[in-house]
């Protein structure tokens, strides 16, 4: 995973300012509707936070709830699910899989005391481009206010210090 | 006659069923004795810590080793053996996984040291006397190991060669690695020596699974009568079968019980509890939001249910510790 350059890319971010905390998100966008609408605010040149990895993946279904931890585990702030609306699922069931697996993984991750703003489902149709813009703009600013998730090294850091006793 | 390989067992957090499993082999333990020479076994024969500090390095074959990593002095003994083995093999959940201790890793040291020592209703402890890496008596100081926060499967502080799955590896699982350790063809590095399957493919009930599971209420095992015949989850009990390597002879099944796990996730599978969650979350028999957390309600613990035995070797190892219980301990 790439590091984030702290104001290297944001659009607001002035060279007079303190660095901020730019915050990595990972997004799966489904290959039917989400990622549609990436591509339609991009040829609409909507401009949002830089934050945002997209991958693409055929279906919300195919987001395996492995990928969403293996993500966080790798490094990444916050994870942001995209498909299509209920009743829309090209492949008319996937969504709905992808809703009972994020309900459950919430339940998850707020017993492994992760904070349940790091983790979104939206259903964004690919028409609805500012619905996107606006669904990553709000994720970006929410975890950036909860601060870094830091999952793995400071748990690692410890270990070093502790061994040394 | 050829010098017979050298073996060697120790534990480190564990409960000693594993080295019970050794000793379930039976009659079969006899001709286990007769192929190896045990040269390291404190648990049952009178070995110091001297005694393989004295050994060459490399000089053991195999060692087995049980139990997870949770005291300074358990890193120590994994990296000597370490050291000392040609071959070091995790025995059991705890050594494979992390296992039921794992668990801990839901707590910090400090909030555990005080629910066990301060606030147990069973303990008396006047003095508030809390475990310390250094204790002074009466002008003697004594050191004791130094207690983590996170406990670790044996693959996160020393090199591991096999695991062994199992909370205790049953003794077919057992003889059978040991088996194939003894014949001449190693398997590649990292294996897990045991049936690379779920458990629903040798499940005897099948046959019974459903094509189409839907699950409206998960179901605990004490509060219902479990059908002897019909697929665990069919019936509403949460069976970690789908997600679970078999090779168990699936034992809990033939008591009537959902397995709960103890034998790892398959070589497909990085992360068994995100692979659960997954499976299980599909059955879910609803679209609406609410009914939906209603029936997932119905599942109390997620984590203690699909990490029971593996949360330390899992994806996220370990709650997040917030910025106060980060902080190491001052030595004193």
């Amino acid at each position: 995973m790439p590091e984030a350059k702290p104001n290297s890319s944001g659009a607001a971010a002035s060279a007079t300012e303190a660095p901020r905390f730019e915050p990595r998100i990972i997004a799966f966008f489904c290959n039917w509707c989400t990622y549609l609408a990436a591509d339609l605010a991009g040829t609409s040149r909507m401009k949002y936070a830089p934050n945002v990895r997209v991958i693409r993946i055929m279906c919300s279904g195919r987001v395996d709830p492995q990928f969403v931890l293996d993500a966080f585990a790798q490094g990444a702030d916050g994870v942001l699910i995209g498909g299509c609306h209920p009743g829309d699922c090209h492949y008319q069931e996937g969504n709905y899989k992808t809703l009972r697996r994020y309900l459950l993984l919430k339940r998850l991750l707020q017993q492994m005391g992760i904070e349940e703003e790091r983790l979104r489902l939206e259903w964004i149709s690919a028409s609805e481009a500012d619905r996107l813009r606006n669904a990553m703009n709000d994720m970006v600013e929410k975890v950036r206010a909860l601060g870094p998730l830091h999952l793995r090294s400071a748990e690692e850091e410890v270990f070093a210090e502790e061994v040394v006793v | 006659m050829a010098e017979k390989p050298k073996v060697a067992f120790y534990w480190c957090a564990s409960c000693g069923g594993c080295e019970e499993a050794v000793v379930d082999l039976a009659e079969a333990i006899l001709d286990v004795i007769a192929a190896v020479e045990i040269v390291f076994w404190p648990v049952a024969m009178d070995f110091k810590r001297k005694d393989l500090e004295a050994m060459p390095d490399g000089s053991i074959s195999a060692t087995f080793l049980n139990g997870a990593i949770r005291t300074t002095e358990q890193a120590e003994m994994a990296h000597l053996l370490r050291g000392k083995s040609k071959l070091l093999v995790a025995l059991g959940s705890c050594s494979h996984l992390g296992g039921i201790p794992g668990l801990a890793n839901l707590f910090d040291r400090e909030s555990l040291f005080k629910a066990v020592y301060l606030e147990s209703p069973s303990t008396v402890n006047f003095e508030a006397t809390l475990p310390t890496a250094r204790h002074k008596d009466d002008g003697h100081e004594v050191e004791l190991p130094g207690f983590y926060n996170t406990v670790r499967p044996l693959d996160q502080v020393v090199d591991v060669d096999y695991y062994i799955p199992g909370c205790p590896p049953t003794p077919r699982i057992f003889r059978t690695a040991l088996q194939t350790l003894l014949g001449g063809e190693l398997p590649p590095k990292g294996s897990v020596l045991a049936p690379d399957r779920a458990l629903c493919d040798e499940c005897p009930r099948r046959d019974t699974k459903p094509e189409h599971l839907s699950i409206t209420e998960f179901k605990r095992p004490q509060q219902v009568l479990i059908d002897e015949e019909k697929c665990l989850l069919a019936q509403g009990l949460l069976c970690m079968g789908p997600a679970t390597r078999g090779g168990c002879e699936a034992l809990c099944i033939n008591g009537n019980m959902p397995c709960t796990g103890c034998c790892g996730p398959t070589s497909r599978v990085r992360d068994q509890g995100g692979k659960i969650l997954s499976s299980l979350a599909s059955l879910v028999d609803s679209k609406e939001d609410a009914e939906i957390d209603r029936i997932l309600a119905t599942i109390p613990d997620p984590v203690g249910s699909f990490y029971r035995y593996s949360l330390p070797g899992s994806l996220l190892r370990r709650k997040k510790l917030d910025g106060a219980s980060v902080q190491a301990p001052t030595p004193t």
